[in-house]
């Protein structure tokens, strides 16, 4: 009983950090149609910023915004590269993951491994340091939780302001945004730069958890962040109207749900790459299915014009 | 005819020594415009019909910047908009395309397009998107429509029949202040009773407005009984242009009469 409730913590803790990522993956994703793999790099770019500022001092809490603000230049780097040099989507991505390993090897001191422990975290300064002490063992899953409440309120509410519709309208129909005399390039960089942010986001809060920041902690993220979007959005599109990004949210729960389970039956932990990969493969397939299926039944409004 | 061509006043849009050829010194290498001279005056509502590949799509998307021109001038009230991304251009011009999907955002309601063609040219920044005064204006140009959409501007335009959505392409297009209507076969993709309401309607907003046009059709029909200047496109030239009076003496068998010709000489 012990076990099954810590496991479902950790569950739940590890969720809503992934959900951080997942949230920006919707964005660039499902709202601009790019699927971004910077994001490999940007997520443990996140970890070392955080690495490197607790171990020189700052703020934690003041880590999350700087950890935003660099996955956020480096998302800048993507839509550049892809907007400005007309470099395929995939390779953009992949050239600033690539050139993220650097970077990050560099803010980490030129070790794979940065550590901090018994450094002050979000979990025991600010407002983690609020939290009452009967919940002291959750206090981590508790800061997860009201991160992750606090981005996608963000988020939801950026969507509907003007410059959110246009983001929407972008990844719909360029030409749309041409026409109301907006750059859809511009549009797209802002996108991928919020994307990224979320991503390092998600970096800075996991490394604060294990307080240490490993460069190789992006391995697979894209592949993560994907799969929780998308199994997100085609299991509860048909309960009906969710946000997106409660859906990122219950995606990437579901999904750590997911691995965790099948940890817990034996599966060796070298197998989890694979299954990770297997699982995206499920959703995709299982989404190409669902689309038809919405194809099929969709009511279309026939009133001639 | 109430919007007589201003010919005499200044020049709207000046298209001065174009050239433009497509895939150049390849096997698919296709010279379109050779020092082509093109001008449309305020007020002139331009009808242009030409056989496929005459270069009527071109000719707009050199004036819209989404195609550029191998040299020459374009030019807008005297100014030289050459260079100018397609964006900045869109700033002052109205487009309506052949595919419904084009000049709408199927997954967006029809209140968030038009809360967004409402601020076209204008700063978006984080106020919120839709302004919530406005939504009545909106209802009420939709009425305008007699197609029923004032009651459903919380459905995604998507799920609007094409007629439907080229219709609220048209009113989105020309919500805010334009300098020029520009409709490439807007009318085509639709069926005939659709297509009909979509040009009367387009002929509506067109008087109401004032607005200066250039309209490229296949209907033979609309581009005699519509507008009030007629241009026939061929091989990258202008081989009919008729405004006012002139183009009032055109008729459709006449039109035709002059297609079965070219297509004589062009060995078909
Ligand atoms: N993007 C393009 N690439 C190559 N050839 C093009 C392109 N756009 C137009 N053309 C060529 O230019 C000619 C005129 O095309 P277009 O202006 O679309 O004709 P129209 O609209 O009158 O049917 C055609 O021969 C077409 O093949
Ligand atoms: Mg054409």
């Amino acid at each position: 009983m012990g076990i099954a409730l810590s496991l479902t913590e950790n569950v739940l803790r590890e969720g809503f950090v992934y959900a951080l990522m997942a949230i920006g993956v919707f964005i660039t994703y499902k709202i601009l149609d790019f699927p971004d793999l910077s994001v490999d790099g940007t997520f443990p770019l996140g970890g070392v910023i955080a690495a490197a500022l607790i171990n020189a001092g700052a703020d934690p809490w003041l880590t999350l915004l700087i950890a935003f603000a660099g996955g956020a230049a480096a998302g800048a780097v993507t839509g550049l590269l892809h907007v400005r040099l007309r470099i395929t989507n995939l390779l953009s991505g992949i050239l600033v993951m690539t050139a993220l390993w650097s970077v990050n090897l560099i803010v980490a001191g030129g070790k794979a491994v940065v550590q901090f422990f018994n450094r002050p975290t979000i979990f025991s300064t600010g407002f983690g340091a609020l939290v009452s002490a009967s919940f002291y063992a959750q206090r981590k899953l508790i800061v997860a939780f009201v991160l992750v409440m606090a981005l996608k309120l963000i988020v939801d509410l950026f969507l509907t302001t003007r410059h959110g519709l246009l983001l929407r309208a972008c990844g719909n129909n360029a030409q749309f945004v041409v026409n109301l005399g907006k750059d859809p390039g511009t549009v797209k960089i802002v996108g991928l730069m919020i994307g990224n942010g979320c991503a390092a986001l998600a970096g800075c809060v996991l490394a604060q958890i294990s307080e240490n920041a490993d460069v190789n902690a992006g391995k697979g993220m894209v592949v993560m962040a994907l799969a929780a979007v998308i199994i997100g959005t085609s299991l509860f599109e048909r309960f009906g109207k969710f946000k997106g990004t409660t859906m990122a949210i219950f995606g990437a729960i579901l999904y750590k749900a997911a691995l965790q389970i099948a940890l817990s039956l034996g599966l060796p932990p070298n197998y989890l790459k694979l299954l990770m990969a297997a699982v995206l493969t499920l959703a995709l397939v299982s989404k190409e299915f669902g689309a038809n299926e919405r194809y099929v039944t969709g009511k279309e409004v026939t009133d001639e014009a | 005819m109430k919007l007589d061509a201003a010919v005499g006043t200044a020049p709207l849009v000046s298209l001065e020594h174009i050239y433009k050829r497509f895939n150049p010194r390849s096997v698919n290498e296709t010279v379109l415009f050779q020092d082509f001279n093109f001008r449309i005056y305020p007020g002139q509502f331009v009808s242009i019909v030409g056989s496929n590949g005459s270069g009527k799509t071109t000719l707009l998307n050199l004036i819209c910047g989404s195609v550029i021109e191998d040299s020459g001038n374009i030019l807008i009230e005297g100014r030289k908009i050459n260079g100018d991304p397609e964006y900045l251009r869109a700033a002052r011009i109205g487009r309506v395309f052949q595919d419904p999907s084009k000049g709408t955002c199927a997954d967006l309601s029809i209140l968030e397009n038009m809360a967004l063609a409402d601020r076209k040219g204008k700063t978006f920044g984080l106020f919120p998107g839709i302004n919530r005064k406005r939504i009545d204006d909106y209802r009420a140009m939709l009425e305008q429509l007699r197609l029923g959409l004032e009651d459903k501007i919380h459905i995604p335009v998507g799920s609007l029949s094409g007629g439907q959505r080229q219709a609220l392409a048209m009113l989105i297009a020309t919500m805010t202040p334009i300098d020029l209507l520009v409709l490439d076969e807007h009318t085509a993709a639709l069926d005939p009773k659709s297509s009909d309401t979509v040009m009367e309607l387009t002929d509506q907003v067109v008087r109401s407005k004032g607005l200066t046009s250039i309209m490229v059709t296949h209907n033979l029909r609309y581009a005699v009984e519509y507008g009030n200047r007629l241009v026939m496109m061929h091989e990258g030239r202008a081989i009919i242009d008729a405004a006012g009076d002139a183009k009032a003496g055109y008729a459709i068998p006449d039109l035709l009469k002059i297609f079965n010709e070219i297509s004589i000489e062009c060995g078909n």
